[in-house]
């Protein structure tokens, strides 16, 4: 199997350098005192730091965070009627669970690879998880420090718990269960979706908040994958048209800013439908996503394409396999796994781009600051800074720890080594 | 005996010869293309004309309709016009924000390997908080939070009087020129000649005879005399130009709107953050065999940096810092959010004008794709450079 396990084979301890351990004394004159020049520089910087910081930090303190207490939830679900509140609550717990019960699955997976293989594979210990979800236990935290209710705090605990039990659940699935393992997510997705519109619900066109944004990144690369294989594919067509096709598409949405879609779906999508097919406007932001996407998928796509070996398609024919059954047993599997990382990049590109929307005049989370800020009660007050920060805060925990992720399952496929 | 050992070929049934199933396949890619745009095409030549609007682009020619915000563009002018000034405002963005992002990236980078603790580890934080941010963000933030908050007009902060800050506008040192400024620059230019043929002479006589060239000193001498001389003979054509508050206008130096410098801090301090990662990662990319080996030439740390791992590095990281340059360029149109006058929002009111929208988003798309592949011509040539100066 090309790339190799995807345990995480430690090197020898044997091969390392010894592990020196500094005293205070030293670890500060190496680092900080180690020659004048570098002594000057710490002194002065050190300064200048200290005096920004103690000036943000003192900002920040003194500020008056009552704007977030009063908008908590507006920040959070938008204008979803709090009536039904329960309704993204449940949606979040389905969430969870699929979420665990995928992450369990995927442990045992890289175990029993682990055994096959005979390397090492050694099980995220409580500590490794606080490690990797930090800030968005701190992120958790800082959002249940504004609630005023205990019922936050409790619906919270009830969300990571059920995604620590369909994280135990995911590891006693039958070996025989692992093949439909991809469809957890979709459905735990599906079901989601369900439980917020299906039944009375809210039409997706009026969700706002956080969960427009959490929706339209979620939605934009569910739809835009299929898309983008396509394209992906296309390019790599030895047929000219297809070929000329997919590159006309991709060069050009790549060629042009997520905005100018945008505009065109709000604005042009009108007049390219006739009237009783025109969407309403998330979903009209939705098709320009999904479009943008799409070509931006089809090249990192394409560079996994690209990454496997013609002897592996070349086996596959010689073997007997059909073009169909080369593409989907041999040639995609190995691509599309040395893709994830990638993946997850455009995924958190995408989550900072739903901002965007705000711009066309739908309200997602950066609008709801802008909004707060416009409330009779914080108008003119300069407590932009507050809601931004409190909207950055969500932003930054989420891409930082994406990004963060994607650099551990990259050292993991050994994608990029040299 | 050998009809049976090379037998006639036999051609496939026609649905599972590969010459038919590709000429099948195009054509149908083709069709089912031109089938989706011809209905499209059909129901915008509807639309447009169950709401009066013109299929054409005569429209271009029709008053803009539209204010712009520190320029002297008068509503009834074209909309060709209007384009126009979107067009250099996104430029002015452009020009002033990429030499800006490139220095302030490579500097963090470097500095993210920085020996000094201290050095590292804020220029790590710099990185790791702006990248993470949407870019939209940091222009609400940059302008809304900071330059919304700015004292107004008539309390107008000047710092050293070399600059004068308010919520409004933002002005800075600049040159005025006068009579003779033409003849100034021809004498720089001559001056800038000279300095080239002294690099060259410095240059050749290092390869010939060893003895250190030290070209930068003795071109940069040149040109440094050439400009001062140049600067006494004809009158001394150019003069620093102060910004002062003179009542409710500011007088002298360059000025800019709030809006302008917000959309550029901002998204110059989130595009650095990308450049940093690129410098930083590229430097990396030098195996560490070519320091051990500058190390055991016994080359100076700053020689080492200097002739063995930048020039490597830079091999690496030129390619995707101008893909920076072109997010940089697309990610200019977020200015529309915060009401500065580039292409995007000049399109947008002119949308809200009455004028035909389809059209006028598909000349938005078109100018940001002659930007996107002029900075893909660029990035293209500037490869085959670098693949003729690398190994091969």
């Amino acid at each position: 199997m090309i790339g190799g396990p995807t345990a995480v084979a430690t090197p020898e301890t044997s091969e390392r350098p010894p592990e020196t351990k500094l005293t205070p004394g030293e670890w500060v004159r190496k680092n900080l005192f180690s020659t004048p020049l570098n002594s000057l520089v710490s002194i002065l910087f050190g300064a200048g730091l200290l005096y920004l910081l103690v000036g943000v930090v003192g900002f920040f303190i003194t500020a008056d965070y009552q704007i977030i207490r009063v908008n908590l939830a507006n920040f959070v679900v938008g204008r979803f009627p709090r009536d039904q509140l329960w309704r993204p609550v449940f949606a979040t717990g389905i969430l969870s669970v699929a979420v665990g019960l995928t992450a369990g699955g995927l442990t045992i997976r890289a175990e029993a690879l682990a055994r096959e293989t005979g390397s090492t594979f050694r099980r995220s210990t409580p500590g490794d998880w606080m490690r990797r979800f930090w800030p968005l236990l701190l992120m958790i935290a800082v959002m249940l420090a504004f609630t005023t209710t205990v019922t936050p705090t409790l619906v919270s605990l009830g969300v990571i718990g059920s995604g620590v039990v369909g994280n135990y659940l995911g590891r006693l699935l039958p070996a025989g269960a692992r093949r439909w393992g991809w469809s957890i997510p979709l459905l735990g997705l599906a079901v989601a979706y369900l439980a917020l519109s299906g039944f009375g619900g809210l039409d997706w066109n009026q969700w706002s908040g956080l969960h427009l944004n959490l929706f339209l990144t979620v939605a934009g690369i569910v739809f835009a994958f299929p898309l983008g294989l396509a394209l992906a594919l296309g390019r790599r067509s030895t047929l000219p048209t297809v070929r000329a096709i997919s590159v006309t598409y991709i060069e050009f949405i790549r060629g042009v800013p997520l905005i100018t879609l945008l505009f065109m779906a709000i604005f042009a999508l009108g007049f390219l439908l006739p009237e009783e097919l025109r969407p309403g406007n998330v979903t009209r932001a939705l098709i320009a996503i999904t479009m943008f996407e799409a070509a931006y998928i089809a090249e990192i796509v394409r560079g996994g394409l690209q990454g496997v070996p013609s002897g592996q398609v070349e086996a596959a024919q010689a073997v007997g396999l059909t073009p169909w059954k080369t593409m989907r047993l041999v040639v995609l599997p190995q691509a599309l796994r040395h893709t994830i990382p990638a993946m997850v990049g455009q995924f958190i590109s995408l989550f900072k781009d739903t901002t965007l929307v705000t711009i066309v005049g739908l309200t997602d989370l950066l609008r709801v600051s802008n909004q707060a800020n416009a409330q009779p009660d914080f108008l003119g007050q300069g407590l932009h800074f507050v809601t931004l920060a409190f909207v950055g805060l969500i932003f930054w925990v989420g891409s930082y720890t994406m990004s963060r992720e994607a650099r551990r399952i990259e050292r993991r496929l050994g994608v990029g080594e040299r | 005996m050998t009809a049976t050992l090379h037998p006639m070929p036999v051609r496939p049934p026609f649905w599972r010869d590969l010459r038919v199933i590709r000429v099948v396949t195009q054509l149908a890619a083709v069709v089912v293309v031109g089938l989706v745009v011809a209905w499209l095409w059909n129901n915008l030549t509807t639309n447009l004309e169950a709401r009066g609007l013109p299929m054409g682009f005569e429209f271009l020619d029709g008053p803009a309709g539209v204010n712009i915000a520190d320029n002297e563009f008068r509503p009834s002018q074209p909309v060709r016009d209007a384009l126009f000034v979107g067009i250099k405002n996104t430029l002015a963005l452009v020009v002033a924000g990429i030499p800006l992002l490139t220095v302030i990236g490579i500097v963090v980078g470097v500095s993210r390997l920085s020996a000094n603790w201290l050095v590292a580890k804020s220029a790590a934080v710099f990185v790791e908080l702006l990248r993470n941010l949407p870019p939209l963000l940091i222009i609400f933030f940059v302008f809304n939070a900071v330059i919304l908050e700015l004292p107004g007009l008539s309390e107008s902060w000047s710092p050293f009087g070399l600059l004068v800050i308010n919520n409004r506008r933002i002005s800075v040192l600049g040159f005025t020129a006068s009579v003779g400024v033409g003849w100034f620059w021809v004498l720089v230019l001559v001056g800038l000649l000279i300095a080239f043929v002294v690099w060259r002479w410095r240059t050749r006589r290092f390869d010939d005879t060893g003895e250190p060239h030290h070209r930068v000193l003795w071109a940069g001498g040149v040109l440094l005399v050439a400009v001062v001389v140049a600067y006494m003979l004809t009158g001394r054509p150019v003069r620093i130009s102060l910004p002062a508050l003179e009542g409710r206008r500011i007088e002298g130096g360059y000025s800019g709107l709030g809006a302008y410098f917000g959309v550029l801090a901002a998204l110059v301090l989130y595009t650095s953050s990308h450049i940093a990662e690129i410098v930083r990662g590229s430097i990396q990319a030098v195996s560490q065999g070519q320091v051990e080996a500058a190390d055991a030439l016994s080359l100076s740390p700053f020689q080492r940096l200097r002739f063995v791992v930048l020039p490597q590095a830079f091999r690496i990281a030129i390619p995707p810092i101008i893909n920076q340059y072109l997010n940089y360029t697309k990610n200019t149109s977020l200015a529309i959010a915060i009401g500065y006058a580039e292409i995007t929002r000049i399109v947008n009111q002119a949308i809200g004008n009455a004028n035909p929208a389809p059209q006028m988003i598909l000349i938005l798309m078109l100018i940001y794709l002659v930007f996107s592949l002029t900075i893909s011509a660029v990035s293209n040539v500037v490869n085959r450079r670098l693949r003729i100066v690398g190994r091969t």
